[in-house]
């Protein structure tokens, strides 16, 4: 294949994971208390928005941060209202936010902007930028481990290295905190923690905020990292990609982010092939490698990984009486 | 009389409605401290509710509790626990995905970090093991273990905690009687050192041979207490059912014919691909009841699932009147005549939010007498409702009714009347009544023999020893997926349990 440009492909595999790993550790958090959590999608739309919103109206990408953070933790807290205080039918709720974020982000963008649902761009000092690590420019052309330092490892943004340890410190909570070891509890039998004397609402809502900030981070990046603004429903289906991950990943924190990287990688390879042909067969039609993440995901969930177990408890709502 | 010392715990006046049911009603009980108290009463009687009232996990309408002596508001688990109380739940309260010492902690994890309360649970357990005889691996995964040990860990739970007070609802329904008699001798030990117990159960011979006192439940309502010396079987089972019991079924000696049902070499896997039915072979007769004894959980639902179709065999073959009929679905094996009675009523044999009516044709829905084409015929489904209901006494008397308003026994016996009108030539019955009161128990323990009766085959499995026994023309006795042995059904409890354990053929 000609040109096939393994270090440049690696790199914006990088850049299009950050979402999805963020994303997808959000529906860790919510998934293994058992409640599901169909909104991500919505979440990460509505945190774009806040964020950029706020970093264009003040200048700094750290209140976009704070802003997206904060909504998506407000749209968790209606999801954990709707789905465990008042134990409602926790997919209805997740696709009512999912419309609601589509609609609502475009119809206040455009009362407010006047752009056509677009927020205005933001400047270079109102986003996270590259952080260029030392010697990476000098290091650009001095072989393959140099160009992979440069363009994998260094010239990402801090949400990007953020998402990477976030994946690790998710990790930690899950298995070595009393926090962790309650949320995986109450995702397989609420009985058994509500009969250990504690309060299986108060948990839960607890996980729903988490994946409330870390579908904030999702967010925040989208509109104030990776572009320069947001778009009308620039979240393109990726919470429902980071949904497929985390199924794929049967619920754990490292394979989670390696399914990411996979399914990033694949984007990152249908970018790449956009014009380019194939030997052999000549020029393909660039839809084929766009749908290979869709192809993929639905060939995986067909039964290519095994029993995914799902925590026992996901989507049923805790009701002790009848 | 001498001044007695405070009781342990005092029940005044609880009172516990669950919608339209009222589960618990005014009731009054006192518990000496240091005494295993026994309360007994039929499925559905409330002792489950009342357990769970004292323990926090349902709020008690009205009513108070002391603990002690002392006036105790316990609004949920955490303040039972403080109080010094432990539970152990009917269906138990474990992360199945958990190691032993997981779940033991839970709740009480020593710190927000996991590191050093691990570590010191693991030194507590190994003195509550040398302490009590409870002795369980403490990283082994709780679905791996045998129900047995994992009602171990429920203990071992409540001990970690602190417990003083500990409650057990239902311990023996998942134990062979050798693992009984093991926890008996356990709770003997706690009491010995001080601590209360209260054991729920709906057997008698329990009941006699471990409590001091007994309370006994019916419908909602605490009517009577005794000493257990003081008191007989008879006395207790006519106080639990309000009026006198047969405790044995009437019947003839079987007439067995040609053979209807034949198991040759079946081998079943379950889901995760394990073997829980392993190279079984047997006949069952036209004109006998056949029963398979066995602990809960050695494979006798998974023979069950494949002789009716719901799940494919392995290998190995069946033949209903000599036809082979492995790996045909449910709906075929009924064409052929077969009836099947499932085990768990509510995930097989009911759909709780249909009506009466609809459940008393579901699975004979396609017959032309409920319908032409894809139409009900809902006049018709009613008519034949009626029938069954008045033929089988099913109440209430209303076949518009949601079937989840219905009681146990009453939901089971819409069951029964499904499958056994149409007449089937084999009837496949799955703990024909878990969860049913007596009065039910006696009416569909006739009904099979009257199946039998009219020269049906019928193949019956339980875990009641007691209903194996007593309807049964022939036992095999189900251990870890074999059939380790035939007996007749005047062989000893005794034997029997060892069998069920493994430890004899
Ligand atoms: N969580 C619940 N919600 C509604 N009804 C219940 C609930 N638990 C028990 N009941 C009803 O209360 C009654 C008493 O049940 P239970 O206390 O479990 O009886 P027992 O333990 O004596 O068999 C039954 O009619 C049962 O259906
Ligand atoms: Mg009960």
């Amino acid at each position: 294949m000609e040109n096939l440009d393994l270090i440049s492909i690696l790199g914006s595999t990088i850049r299009l994971s950050i979402p999805l790993i963020f994303t997808a550790l959000a529906g860790l958090f919510t998934e293994r208390a058992g409640v599901f959590d169909i909104g991500l999608e919505g979440k990460m739309l509505f945190s774009a928005f806040a964020a950029a919103v706020a970093a264009f109206m003040t200048g700094s990408p750290w209140i976009g941060l704070l802003a997206g953070i904060t909504v998506s933790v407000l749209i968790s807290l209606i999801h954990g209202f709707a789905a465990i205080t008042n134990r409602g039918n926790q997919i209805v709720s997740g696709v009512a936010i999912n419309f609601l974020a589509s609609g609502l982000t475009a119809v206040l963008g455009q009362a407010w902007f006047s752009q056509g649902g677009r927020t205005p761009p933001l400047a270079a000092t109102a986003r996270f930028t590259e952080i260029v690590f030392p010697y990476a420019n000098e290091l650009r052309d001095s072989g393959i481990l140099g160009r992979f330092y440069a363009n994998v490892i260094s010239g990402h943004n801090i949400l990007t290295y953020l998402a990477f340890l976030a994946v690790p410190a998710s990790w930690w909570v899950l298995y070595r905190t009393r926090f962790g070891l309650r949320l995986r509890a109450v995702g397989e039998n609420p009985g058994a923690v509500d009969t250990a004397g504690i309060s299986v609402t108060f948990l839960r809502y607890r996980a729903t905020i988490c994946a409330g900030i870390l579908c904030g981070c999702a967010g925040t990046y989208l509109s104030v990292a990776q572009s320069a603004g947001f778009v009308k429903d620039m979240s393109a289906g990726k919470g429902f990609i980071a949904l497929a991950a985390l199924i794929f990943a049967k619920w754990r924190p490292v394979p989670v982010m390696l399914a990411c990287l996979l399914f990033g990688f694949l984007d990152a390879f249908a970018n790449f092939m956009q014009g380019k042909s194939v030997p052999g067969i000549g020029e393909v039609p660039v839809q084929i490698f766009q749908a290979l993440p869709y192809v993929l995901t639905c060939v995986l969930l067909a039964g290519f990984i095994g029993v995914a177990r799902p925590p026992k408890a996901g989507g049923v709502p805790y009701v002790k009486e009848r | 009389m001498s001044p007695s010392p405070t009781p342990a715990i005092e029940l005044n006046g609880i009172d516990k409605k669950f919608g339209a049911v009222h589960a618990n009603r005014n009731i009054h009980l006192t518990v000496a401290k240091g005494s295993i108290h026994g309360i007994i009463g039929e499925n559905g009687a409330g002792k489950s509710t009342l357990m769970s009232i004292l323990y926090g996990f349902y709020h008690a309408d009205a009513g108070s509790i002391r603990i002690n002596g002392k006036d105790t508001v316990i609004h949920d688990s955490q303040a039972a626990i403080s109080a010094g109380i432990g539970m152990v739940h009917q269906h138990f309260m474990l992360v199945e995905n958990f190691s032993v010492l997981e779940n033991v902690i839970l709740g009480v994890e020593g710190g927000a970090l996991l590191g050093k309360g691990v570590t010191g649970a693991r030194a507590a357990l190994k003195r509550l093991e040398a302490d009590y005889g409870l002795e369980v691996d403490p990283d082994a995964i709780i679905e791996e273990l045998p129900v047995g040990l994992q009602q171990r860990v429920e203990i071992l739970k409540a001990l970690y905690r602190g417990a003083e007070i500990l409650i057990l609802d239902e311990p023996t329904g998942v134990l062979t009687p050798a693992e009984a008699d093991h926890l008996f001798r356990i709770l003997g030990v706690l009491r010995d050192q001080g601590k209360t117990i209260l054991l729920i159960t709906h057997k008698l011979r329990e009941i006699m041979a471990i409590t001091d006192t007994v309370s006994v439940m019916r419908r909602g309502e605490m009517v009577a207490t005794r000493r257990t010396a003081e008191t007989t079987v008879e006395e207790l089972a006519e106080l639990m059912v309000g009026r006198r019991v047969l405790l044995r079924v009437d019947k003839g000696p079987a007439a067995p014919k040609e053979v209807v049902l034949s198991v040759r070499n079946l081998t079943v896997k379950d889901g995760r691909g394990v073997t829980m039915v392993d190279n079984v072979s047997f006949d069952v007769r036209a004109g006998e009841v056949v029963g398979i004894a066995g602990v809960a959980g050695n494979g006798q639902s998974e023979l069950l699932e494949a002789i009716t179709g719901i799940r494919k065999p392995a290998s190995g073959e069946i033949l209903i009147h000599g036809q082979p009929v492995a790996g045909f679905d449910a709906a075929r094996l009924r064409a052929l005549g077969l009836g099947h009675i499932p085990e768990d009523r509510h995930h097989m044999g009911l759909v709780l939010n249909f009506e009466e009516s609809e459940n008393s044709v579901l699975g004979y829905h396609r017959d032309e007498r409920y319908g032409r084409g894809p139409l009900l015929d809902l006049d018709a489904c009613r008519d034949d409702a009626k029938a069954k209901i008045e033929k089988y006494d099913i109440r209430p008397p209303n076949c518009r009714l949601k079937t989840a308003n219905f009681s146990g026994g009453n939901q089971q016996k819409i069951v029964v009347a499904r499958e056994i009108e149409r007449d089937p030539a084999l009837l496949v019955v799955g703990q024909p009544t878990r969860g049913v009161d007596i009065g039910a128990i006696e009416f569909i323990h006739r009904r099979l023999i009257a199946m039998r009766d009219a020269d049906k085959a019928v193949l019956l499995v339980s875990v009641e020893l007691d209903e194996i026994r007593s309807l049964s023309d022939r036992i095999l006795v189900m251990f870890a997926g074999h059939i380790v042995g035939e007996k007749t059904p005047d062989t000893g409890e005794q034997t029997l349990g060892l069998m069920m354990a493994g430890i004899a053929a």
